[in-house]
């Protein structure tokens, strides 16, 4: 059996394990954390530059042949995504070190951090249905966990909405998943596309798959369904928040490709309704962002009308379409966890969230400036930083295929983004403040390096996706091409032709 | 057999949406823990349902396929009871938690991550 697919999820569970038996060790526990972290990146690494020449890689979990045991594929839209969990689990990771006080790490913040990822990856890694529920339930009870970690009052609060949504969000799934099973008899995502290829399209199917699409609508923050997102992940800690506004909803989004280039390809009703929820995603996400004063929130607000980027560029559809959206998922990924981290060290000076009360950045610590700047004005798409590539790209492809309307939100949103980041700009950067507490110098060389060097990284990676956008995007071409062809990740995993 | 079951679910849905609806928390829980169970009862019925045939293939002989309930979906159960039993306890652990610091279950009453600016220190968990 081929295990290699089985490496990023057998690394993170040998972390849970170890930070489990030192769970009274703080020291032992943070140095597994860290050479997980480290170990992590390396495997995941290794399965991105693995695929890039063979494909597709299946494992059979028990030897049974596909359609009846678990199946873990990683094509490359899978690698790409492990790859970014990657690196963005390596970068949070080191900002832990610092930004996790004893108390939260002995009620068990590494063991849920963890836990986390290795739902995340399983969720990327999976070729079963049912096997990505567990996946999605693995993330949300870990999630509960590092939502409440503190016992805030406002955490306590937000932490409820999101129980309440998800829960709904994971019983969806399982009813799709019982009425797909009782119409074609297997969860097998290859095995799912292909029955439900020789199967009547009647209405029944676009029922069943409309609901894992709303189910999954939810976990992505789509439209109707976001209010989970800005009520809870400005009230965690900040590294919790960085790995969820990261990583969390991307799952959401991952899942649904699945689900409309694998499991049932070319559903117009889906695609056109997605198009049209994209739109509105977008420019709610953006207008809740351009009120708001609190730093993380607003920055939450802004996950929400970015994922309405990487969903139009789905519910287009074309290759180039496609593409655009993978490499916009990855540009948004990197870019939002480290604006998530620079508003940490923000409100870890300034002692406050609340970018009114904030100010005088640019004058005291310039490279604080220009890091935030980096991530910032990426994520409005000022050229020629990664986010302006993403958008150009989408753009091209709704224009080439005359989807004119989506395409003029597309740029207002991208404007008011831009407004909502000056915005931040001008309040904690340019305005004058002289009542500043501690400064950065005063947290000691580890700590400004272990507080810093995430946050570098992540520029660094913004500034060559910028630089170098044509050979990142020949990669995501590449990925795309092969999710527009189902048929040969069906053949992969069941030899079927 | 499983026309019955059909209509169990149905009334089961129904009641559970009602409450789901429900400003108050407890209600709400209520009506998630009959909702998952139900879905537990959907994917039952997935695995064709008999309330008369044995669970066991003759020793010798054929299966009877067609008559046989399907043990897959039951394992499928399996799990889905045991993830939902994890997460319910941690959102009745989270309503008892909320009540303590807010005094009220009613979810009218709460949305102070919302609506409340943050405190100077408080947000900083």
């Amino acid at each position: 059996m081929n295990w290699l697919p089985l490496l990023p999820l057998l690394t993170c569970f040998f972390v849970v394990v170890l930070n489990c038996l030192f769970w009274r060790h703080a020291l032992l526990q943070k140095f597994t954390h860290l050479t997980g972290a480290i170990l992590l990146l390396c495997v995941t690494g290794l399965l991105f530059y693995v695929v890039s020449f063979q494909e597709i890689l299946v494992a059979q979990s028990g030897g049974y042949k596909a359609p009846f045991g678990i199946t873990f594929v990683i094509d490359r839209l899978s690698a790409i995504m492990l790859l970014i969990t990657g690196i963005i689990g390596f970068c949070v990771s080191i900002y832990a070190i610092h930004d996790i006080q004893t108390g939260h790490q002995k009620s068990g913040f590494y063991f849920a951090y963890w836990i986390l990822l290795m739902g995340i990856c399983g969720a990327f890694s999976t070729g079963d249905l049912f096997n990505l529920y567990v996946w999605f339930e693995v993330m949300l009870i870990a999630s509960f966990v590092l939502l409440v970690l503190g016992n805030h009052r406002m955490q306590l609060d937000g932490a409820m909405k999101y129980v309440s949504l998800n829960l709904v969000a994971t019983v969806l799934i399982l009813l799709a998943i019982a009425m797909l099973y009782a119409m074609v008899g297997t969860l097998n995502m290859a095995d799912l596309g292909l029955k439900l290829k020789a199967y009547p399209l009647t209405g029944t199917v676009t029922t069943v798959v409309l609901l894992l699409a709303i189910a999954f609508a939810i976990k992505s923050a789509l439209f109707p369904l976001f209010f989970w997102l800005p009520a809870s992940y400005h009230t965690t800690n900040v590294t919790t928040a960085a790995i969820f506004a990261g990583m969390l909803t991307k799952v959401g989004v991952y899942a649904l490709i699945r689900l409309t280039t694998l499991i049932l390809p070319d559903s117009h009703y889906i695609l056109s309704l997605l198009l049209f929820i994209a739109g509105l995603t977008m420019l709610t996400g953006v207008l809740g962002a351009a009120s708001e004063f609190h730093f993380r929130r607003l920055l939450s607000f802004h996950i929400i009308s970015q994922i309405g980027y990487m969903v139009m560029g789905l519910a287009i559809y074309t290759s180039f379409a496609l593409a655009g959206t993978i490499f916009y998922i990855v540009h948004h990924i990197i870019v939002k966890t480290n604006l998530f981290l620079i508003s940490g060290i923000c409100s870890k000076i300034g002692k406050t969230s609340d970018i009114r009360n904030l100010g005088g950045f640019y004058k005291q610590y310039p490279y604080l400036a220009i890091l935030f700047f980096i991530p910032a004005f990426s994520l409005a798409g000022v050229p020629p930083l990664s986010g302006f590539w993403g958008k150009l790209i989408l753009l091209k492809a709704a224009l080439n295929s005359s989807h004119y309307i989506i395409t003029a939100i597309a740029l207002l949103v991208s404007l008011l983004t831009l407004y909502s980041m000056t915005k931040i700009w001008t309040q904690v950067f340019w305005k004058e403040q002289s009542t500043h507490a501690p400064s950065l110098e005063s947290f000691g060389t580890l700590k400004l390096f272990v507080t810093l060097f995430p946050v570098i990284i992540l520029a660094m990676m913004t500034l060559t996706i910028g630089l170098f956008p044509q050979q990142i995007f020949k990669v995501m071409l590449k990925a795309a091409e092969q999710i527009s062809h189902p048929e040969w990740y069906i053949h992969a995993v069941s030899g079927v032709e | 057999m499983t026309d019955m079951i059909c209509w169990l679910i149905g009334g089961l849905i129904s009641i559970s949406i009602y409450l789901i609806l429900s400003p108050q928390l407890m209600r709400w829980l209520f009506g998630i823990v009959i909702l998952s169970s139900t879905i537990n009862l959907v994917i039952f019925v997935a695995g064709r349902l008999y309330s008369q045939n044995p669970a066991f293939i003759p020793q010798e002989g054929q299966a009877f396929d067609a008559l046989l309930a399907n043990p897959l979906p039951q394992a499928l159960i399996l799990t889905a009871i045991v993830i939902g039993f994890g997460l319910l306890a941690f959102a009745l652990v989270l309503v008892r938690k909320v009540w303590r610091t807010f005094d009220t279950t009613n979810s009218d009453l709460l949305g102070y991550s919302e609506t409340r600016q943050s405190r100077a220190g408080e947000d900083e968990a």
